[in-house]
């Protein structure tokens, strides 16, 4: 089983303090600590887990600059067996879609059973690039995959739907899927694992290594224009209501009815 | 120069990092701190990540790599919690070390590799109830009989003692000597051999969680092959010993240091007085501030000694200099952690405090601060 995972080197933001930079557009990245995104995590765990149970071999890719090697040494240290970094000034700018052409172009050429991504990213969070992946590689996809079943030739997938639901679904292979948080654990770096890790080649491929021109990438290939980022703006503080529970009962009934939702 | 760590060390500091913080827990800190227990599955967990055994070499089950990593990974583990990150960073590491540089082939195989797997624990035993900073004699003693070593005496404040699988103790084997100190030589023994008693010691001001005890040793007999290295040679190794594993010391002090440091800014980031937080009083940011340069200052000291042993230029007056210094300035750092806390640094449950009561064995263990101080002039007339 050959697995392919897809990895995005993402500013840590839970606790960060975000500020949006001169241009409006972005955010200020100085000062952010950058680590593999989160989800991508678990679709390296389980694509790791995969091969140690099936044979094969999990290969990490990610479109972004040389710092993102930390996150692909993360990946190989973790049971990863190759890792490839595509990379072009010409990339700054991408969306979902000229990433996913960019990915596609890599790919399309290598042997894989398997593509995982993450469901998400943890900094844009458009969840978007496995599908349009899928889509361009011409192949079938499961998105928020949170757990996995292979047998002859096709994965049996349980999908996270609103409210705590499943379903369960078959995907022929070869295929993308995207991987939900929670599918496994994922395991700690070891010593060994960096020490592996670092005697690793790490793959890279530009613009026109990979066939693309200018206008297939960046802010020209991509569809999404960002116009501006702001920050949403405080609003009215929640009303409270007082009174006995039968009058605040009423009060509730009143306000549903004037706003027409009853 | 260079002043930064390079890539790999960048990638040691995360994966122990990332560990540390899921795993050495201040619940856990705190649990282990008053119960006063060895944390030994963590350690056998830490352990199967490689990270017990930076300095011992591949081939007996470690990681191949210098003093500086090891640092490192002492750094982050008494950051994240001083008391379980001081009792599994340090204990364990100087039996290897002395084997690694004197044993036979037979004795490195036989003990480094489950040391290095977690697989057993160890103690290296020196301290006398008589002789703390002075072991140039040692009321222990050996006596040759047959093919056998018979050893009498006692020691105390020895780290994992009452846990330990392996021990290396040191003797006088020769009594009539002068200067005493070239008498001294080290032995292996194990667990269970008869004349071997450990008893548990209560009450430690801090580092609760590293397992201190005495030892009894009565007509204890160990092979003629437990001798470590040449006879008469233990004094130096031990000194030798302890020009290594006082950086390490040192970069316990840094890590504790730094833990602190980080719980301060965060609760002054946070916390609200007179209407705003209180970092924005110069009072607090000045202290902060200076509690920042220092740590760098002791980590620089303490990442210099490392560097110098690993380029086979061990440096004394470097060595003792960096934990010298990094413990007081530990000391400092936690001392005005708590400060910047108020009342609530005095609570266990803020475990603020906790750092505090840790970072005072810096200053005492592996030589103590004037015992340091002591080296660093020595080598400084010699040298100017």
């Amino acid at each position: 089983m050959d697995i392919l995972v897809c990895v995005k080197h993402v500013p840590e933001t839970a606790e960060a303090d975000i500020k949006i930079d001169s241009t409006g557009k972005t955010i200020e990245k100085a000062g952010l600590v950058f680590d593999i995104n989160e989800w991508d995590d678990y679709a390296v765990e389980e694509a790791v887990r995969i091969k140690e149970k099936l044979g094969g071999t999990v290969t990490v890719i990610t479109v972004g600059s040389e710092d993102a090697n930390s996150t692909l040494r993360k990946c190989l240290a973790r049971g990863a067996d190759k890792a490839i970094r595509l990379s072009d000034p010409k990339f700054e700018g991408s969306d979902s879609y000229a990433i996913a052409k960019i990915l596609h172009k890599a790919i399309k050429d290598l042997p894989f059973d398997l593509i995982f991504t993450g469901a998400q990213a943890g900094d844009d969070g458009y969840a978007m690039v496995g599908p349009i992946l899928a889509q361009l590689l011409g192949i079938p996809h499961a998105t928020m995959v949170k757990k996995i079943e292979l047998k002859n030739g096709v994965a049996r997938v349980n999908r996270e739907l609103e409210g705590g639901l499943e379903e369960i679904v078959e995907v022929k292979l070869p295929a993308v899927l995207t991987i939900q948080t929670g599918i496994n654990e994922p395991r700690y770096v070891s010593i060994m694992g960096i020490r592996k890790a670092m005697k690793k080649e790490i793959k890279v491929l530009g613009m026109t290594e990979l066939g693309l021109s200018e206008n297939e990438v960046g802010e020209a290939g991509s569809w999404i224009k960002i116009e501006k980022l702001y920050v949403p703006p405080v609003e009215k503080q929640a009303e409270f209501l007082d009174g006995t529970p039968e009058e605040i009962a009423a009060k509730i009934a009143e306000i549903l009815k004037a706003r027409g939702l009853v | 120069m260079h002043f930064e760590l390079n890539e790999e060390q960048k990638e040691i500091k995360r994966a122990i990092r990332e560990f540390c913080e899921k795993e050495f827990t201040p619940e856990l800190g705190l649990e282990f701190d008053e119960k006063e227990e060895f944390p030994m599955e963590l350690y056998r967990k830490a352990a199967k990540l490689g990270f017990t055994s930076m300095r011992i070499p591949e081939q007996y089950e470690g990681q191949g790599y210098g003093l500086l990593e090891e640092c490192i990974v002492v750094e982050e583990m008494c950051r994240a919690e001083p008391g379980i990150g001081a009792a599994i960073s340090l204990g364990n590491l100087m039996v290897p070390d002395i084997l690694l540089k004197h044993g036979t082939e037979e004795q490195k195989e036989k003990y480094i590799p489950p040391l290095a797997k977690g697989d057993a624990t160890s103690a290296a035993a020196f301290t006398e109830p008589e002789h703390g900073s002075d072991i140039t004699r040692m009321d222990t003693t050996a006596v040759k009989q047959g093919n056998e070593w018979i050893i009498n005496g006692s020691k105390e404040f020895i780290t994992n003692a009452p846990i330990a699988d392996y021990f290396i103790i040191l003797c006088q084997t020769d009594q009539e000597i002068q200067p005493s100190h070239r008498g001294q030589s080290l032995f292996l023994a194990e667990k269970g051999m008869a004349g071997l008693e450990a008893t548990k010691l209560h009450g430690k001001m801090g580092i609760k969680p590293c397992i201190t005890g005495s030892l009894a040793l009565s007509d204890l007999r160990v092979p003629e092959n437990n001798l470590v290295g040449e006879l008469n040679k233990g004094f130096y190794y031990t000194l030798e010993l302890f020009n290594g594993t006082r950086i390490t010391v040192a970069a316990q002090a840094v890590g504790m240091a730094q833990g602190a440091f980080e719980r301060a800014f965060n609760y002054a980031k946070n916390r609200k007085q007179f209407g705003r937080p209180i970092i924005d009083f110069q009072a607090i940011s000045f202290k902060l501030a200076e509690m920042a340069t220092k740590i760098e200052a002791a980590r620089l000291l303490t990442y210099r000694a490392a560097w110098l042993y690993d380029q086979g230029k061990a440096d004394p007056a470097a060595t003792s200099m960096a934990k010298a210094y990094a413990s007081r300035v530990a000391m400092e750092v936690t001392d005005e952690a708590i400060q910047i806390h108020g009342g609530y640094g005095y609570l266990a449950d803020y475990h603020v405090e906790r750092y505090h009561r840790c970072a005072k064995i810096t200053e005492i263990y592996e030589g103590t601060t004037e015992m340091q101080k002591l080296t660093i002039m020595n080598f400084l007339k010699k040298r100017i």
